[in-house]
């Protein structure tokens, strides 16, 4: 056993240094060469490190819209988020502790919306959205974004309640607590690990979010970050490096949520498909 | 009386799922037959005058040689995700579940591509492949293999390829966690007694871990399916389904049709197939997941 060890632990650490150069290769590129001006980036080739670092390349961001598309997103992020947090608990209480007619329907309904694309919905949104005069508006965005992320969130929500002993709500019930005392005083605050797993996983998914925005934003000053990018995309065809520098200030946020949470991000995210 | 408590319960869960329920049915479960009902119409979205034309768009989705081009796409996906990404995320999946320091940094740093935006990946590999300035093309040109570097994405022979590649650099890392945990969960005895027998690591790699895990490997096989249908983003940003239809998927093909060449009728039709496509793919899901517990229990 200890003679095998080391040679196992050395083809694994080298496995593992090569797959760490694949993650990380693209995003080392983008570092790079978003500190390059263009004609430096022209003349020479991505592999070079900067010859000194140029900064106008963020600097003159702020002379774009930018700003509003990362002020739209966090609004829109936000609002979503709690909507979604408040809903999805409720619903998952229910479909979790109570017993009721239709129970299983409901929930299968709920479950159902995992697997199917949201891209089959996107025409009638549309239309909904235009018809009840919210196109074009990041308000409009909070209905399917809080829509097609409840099924995973009452889904996770649900099987943490479900564990929850039943024995202290029946208690409560005894000292003569209605539902909805013992929903926010007692179920609510025991599900913050399960809540914090949730929201960042759909945090995560919301602050990445494309096609919806794609279908339901027109115009520059409402667009969210990602449907900013992809204007961008046209708009610095020429400047590769300004370009780089864009995608790098779009996903700092997260990778800083990220370095922050660590784990929990992870757990967070696989959540739906690793159970525990 | 019975009926009574009953008529209170239903009132009282109703009263807790109503918030859900209400953005759930008004955009998720509502916009289901709507889908089908535009597909009726030749209709382009901008005005109210919809022409009723019966089932002319679901005729003509059959004949559509673009349409199946999307449609095989999408399973040529599947099956590169399931070859490629599911043998690399148990790979992965055991390096970072194993017993070395650095494990759990490799695990951390691994998932980065899992929390970027689909938008992001895509334009940052765009950079990646880009036939003149490009990471690769450059690399190629710089150590004398110059007749390999070609357009990548502008290729019909190398464009699917490419773009299936990038997805795999984006989903290896969650399927590394599925398999990690499922990994970990298998009792340290086994492992142990299989080296007290003098088995080896690829041994015990083949004779122990993969028969234990043979249930998550199902699992994320059906991943792999149902998310097949859900690509858009990348796709959309880094090819917009061409060149010539050849990286084309239902998801994009849907998109293009209705609010590109703004025929919301025939988008719809492909819309209302996907829908059934994927009910399909759950229903068939169920029947494994009942057939398996019914086969393990």
């Amino acid at each position: 056993m200890d003679k095998k060890a080391p040679t196992f632990n050395m083809v694994a650490i080298i496995f593992g240094i090569l797959w760490l150069f694949i993650t990380l290769f693209p995003l080392v590129f983008l570092v790079m060469n978003s500190f390059k001006n263009s004609m430096e980036f022209f003349m020479g080739s991505p592999w070079e490190l900067p010859k000194k670092l140029f900064f106008d390349n963020y600097t003159q961001l702020l002379s774009t819209n930018f700003s509003h598309y990362l002020i739209n997103t966090v609004i829109v992020v936000i609002v979503s988020l709690i909507i979604l947090v408040l809903a999805g608990s409720m619903g998952a209480y229910a479909l979790s502790r109570l017993k009721f007619k239709f129970k299983n329907f409901i929930f299968i309904m709920f479950i159902v919306g995992i697997t199917i694309p949201i891209h089959i919905t996107l025409v009638p949104v549309y239309a909904i959205t235009k018809n009840i005069g919210l196109y074009d508006s990041i308000w409009g965005l909070i209905g399917p974004y809080v829509g097609f992320n409840l099924p995973i969130t009452i889904f996770i929500l649900k099987s943490f309640m479900e564990d929850i002993p039943i024995s202290i709500e029946e208690a409560a019930k005894i000292d003569g607590a209605t539902r909805w005392f013992i929903f926010w005083r007692i179920i609510f605050p025991l599900s913050t690990p399960a809540i914090t797993a949730v929201a960042i996983y759909d945090m995560v998914i919301l602050w990445n979010e494309f096609v919806f925005a794609l279908v339901l934003i027109n115009s520059p000053e409402n667009r969210t970050l990602t449907l900013g990018l992809w204007d961008f995309q046209g708009q610095f065809t020429a400047d590769i490096p300004a370009m780089m520098a864009v995608l790098l200030l779009s996903t700092l946020p997260l990778l800083v949520l990220y370095a922050v949470s660590g784990e929990k991000l992870i757990k967070g995210m696989t959540a739906g498909a690793v159970k525990g | 009386m019975k009926s009574k408590v009953e008529r209170h319960n239903l009132f009282v869960a109703l009263a807790f799922l109503s918030p859900a329920l209400f953005f759930y049915l008004l955009y998720f479960i509502i916009p289901v037959p709507m889908s089908f009902f535009y597909s009726l119409f030749k209709w382009n979205g901008l005005t109210p005058n919809m022409e009723f034309i019966g089932l002319k768009n679901w005729n003509f989705l059959f004949q559509d040689s673009i349409f199946w081009k999307s449609v095989i796409n999408n399973f040529v996906l599947v099956i590169m995700s399931i070859l490629i990404q599911i043998p690399m995320g148990i790979l992965l999946g055991t390096l970072v579940s194993s017993k070395l320091k650095s494990a759990k940094i490799f695990k951390l740093l691994y998932f980065i591509p899992m929390t970027l935006s689909a938008v992001a990946i895509g334009l940052i590999w765009i950079f990646i492949y880009e036939p003149n300035f490009g990471v690769i093309n450059t690399f190629l040109n710089n150590v004398g293999l110059s007749n390999l570097a070609c357009g990548w994405l502008g290729d019909t022979k190398t464009a699917l390829g490419a773009v299936i590649a990038t997805i795999c650099w984006q989903y290896i890392p969650f399927y590394m966690i599925i398999f990690s945990a499922a990994i970990s969960s298998i009792p340290k005895e086994l492992h142990e007694a299989a080296y007290i027998d003098g088995a080896n690591g690829i041994q015990t790699f083949f004779k122990i871990t993969i028969p234990l895990i043979t249930n998550t490997i199902i699992m994320a096989c059906i991943l792999a399916l149902t998310g097949s249908l859900k690509y858009f983003g990348l796709i959309y940003v880094m090819t917009e389904g061409g060149p010539s239809h050849s990286t084309e998927l239902m998801a994009v093909y849907m998109y293009k049709q209705s609010f590109t060449n703004f025929r919301m009728g025939y988008g719809s039709t492909v819309a209302s197939f996907m829908f059934i496509l994927s009910i399909g793919l759950t229903i068939l899901t169920l029947f494994i997941g009942v057939k398996r517990n019914g086969l393990n229990g």
